[in-house]
């Protein structure tokens, strides 16, 4: 089962300049963060903090906010698409 | 003119001033770093009071070595007193800061001005936002005048005032079928992967600078005084806490004396996330998705929520949210006391300001100034049936049926 995940250019530093990429046997978004946090080293301290997702970041799946879904615990498909971005944008 | 640096707002880590926006070692938003230390007051006072009647006039706190060549200047909009809203709410002063009178109408004028100097000085050819309308309109309008391609994303419910007044300068408009915050999204991919300055995404640090210019003129519009209170809408929140960045600011070089006014947000109750984290007590806020007719306001999830509510809470205030028939009334008493006709976002500050009044929050002396970010005529659907017109024959008899009480004595 495979999940892609869309890279924002901000962590390409630690994923060897890869923007997107794929992760295998993973049933939820938070398996799917652990799984590129064994593959990049330096990932997980750039996004989370304490077990969760730093204030900052945000998470889609299929474009959907996972704060609108389960959070980390948001179950994954093969084909979902999941995007990390920053939150900062925007403005008014 | 003492520009630094960009800095990480979470973690202090600086950069080179570049079009980046985010901290690359922990994601927090970056921002204008600057040495105030190295301003003297008097003179910098003086070089205001002989600058530009623009925002220009106000360079030494803007993010650039140079005062920019300008193609099209905003700011320097009424500060007018309101007497009569002032009576309406059991006040005694009460400021209107009218920034629809901006080339665009709006408050965006200001920040587009900074971003789009700054996207010409880092040498981009084309420039983009995000946009719930009014910034649509500005970043189309100021392009065309500096000669730069635009393109520009909207969601595509928004009001057709507000798309006319954006494609009429000749930019690549983009509807997008979705709200605000998929078009934010959208916009912050498509960011990375071309040679555009978005205004509100790689360019945003600088962006958000242009709103400190509110502060600026409001405390020199007061005679380089501090008000007590001020009103100002929250959308992303950058807005809200840049104005009080502003007045930190000359307090800190020494041009005005006293505290960071009490800030009061001003939020839709259809779009509240950062009302409803104020007052659940939450550092953070949860995302919401946006059903108001205030569009202009509608970021379901905010960049600057999570400072916005640290600057309501440090300085006293608070963030409210009132419902769209508040928001309606709010329009119609700003209109009604000052002559003032605002769009939806200046009915949730007007709305907002008559709350807190009514609350009891405010103290009858207190000196107050409700920012106004836009203009009535791009959102006319929100007027439309709030008052009755009196259809008549071109004949005194006819008139004096209509309104007998107007009748000739």
């Amino acid at each position: 089962m495979a999940v892609t995940v869309k890279i924002p250019t901000q962590l390409r530093s630690v994923t060897g300049g890869e923007g997107e990429t794929t992760v295998d046997g993973a049933a939820t978004v938070g398996e799917v963060l652990d799984g590129l946090y064994d593959r990049f080293e330096g990932l997980r301290d750039r996004i989370a903090e304490d077990g969760d997702l730093r204030r900052f970041v945000n998470v889609y799946v299929g474009g959907e906010d996972i704060r609108f879904l389960d959070g980390l615990d948001t179950s994954v498909e093969d084909g979902d698409e999941v995007t990390i971005l920053p939150a900062v944008a925007g403005g008014s | 003119m003492p520009v630094q640096a960009l800095a990480c707002k979470e973690c202090g880590t600086e950069y080179e001033l570049e079009a980046r926006y985010v901290c690359d070692q922990c994601f927090g938003p970056l921002e204008v770093r600057y040495d105030l230390g190295s301003l003297d007051a008097e003179s910098v006072k003086r070089r205001i009071q002989a600058g530009p009647q623009n925002l220009w006039r106000y360079s030494d706190f803007l993010p650039f070595a140079q005062t920019p060549k300008y193609a099209l200047p905003a700011g320097c909009t009424p500060l007018v007193r309101a007497p009569r809203l002032a009576e309406a709410l059991g006040l005694r002063d009460v400021w209107v800061k009218n920034d629809a009178a901006n080339p665009t109408h709006s408050f965006k004028d200001r920040v587009v001005s900074v971003a789009l100097a700054k996207a010409q000085e880092l040498g981009f050819q084309t420039v983009a936002c995000a946009s719930t309308g009014n910034l649509a309109n500005a970043v189309a309008a100021h392009a065309a005048a500096a000669g730069l391609e635009s393109y520009v994303f909207i969601p595509a419910d928004l009001e057709e005032q507000k798309i006319l007044a954006t494609g009429v300068y000749g930019t690549n408009l983009v509807t997008v079928r979705g709200n605000y915050d998929d078009v934010n999204r959208l916009c912050t991919e498509l960011s990375a992967d071309r040679e555009w300055a978005f205004v509100n995404v790689n360019v945003r640090p600088y962006y958000a600078e242009g709103s400190k210019t509110l502060a600026y003129e409001i405390a020199e519009g007061l005679g380089f005084e501090l008000p007590d209170r001020v009103v100002a809408p929250v959308a992303s929140g950058s807005l809200f806490t840049k104005i009080a960045r502003g007045f930190d600011e000359w307090r800190e070089v020494g041009l005005l004396d006293g505290e960071t006014p009490t800030m009061n947000g001003a939020q839709a109750e259809g779009c509240s996330p950062v009302a409803q984290a104020f007052d659940a007590g939450w550092d953070i806020c949860r995302p919401v998705k946006p059903d108001t007719i205030a569009k202009s306001l509608a970021i379901g999830n905010p960049a600057d929520g999570p400072y916005a509510l640290e600057l309501a809470r440090r300085s006293g205030g608070t963030i409210d949210a009132v419902s769209d028939d508040e928001i309606r009334a709010g329009i119609r008493l700003l209109a009604e006391t000052t002559g003032i006709f605002t769009e939806t976002a200046g009915g949730v500050t007007a709305a907002t300001l008559a709350k807190l009044a009514a609350r009891g929050d405010i103290d009858p002396d207190e000196r107050v100034v409700a920012v106004i970010t836009g203009e009535g005529l791009k959102t006319l659907d929100a007027v439309r049936g709030t008052f009755e017109a009196h259809e008549i024959d071109a004949s005194v008899d006819s008139f004096d049926a209509a309104l007998p009480a107007a009748a000739a004595v």
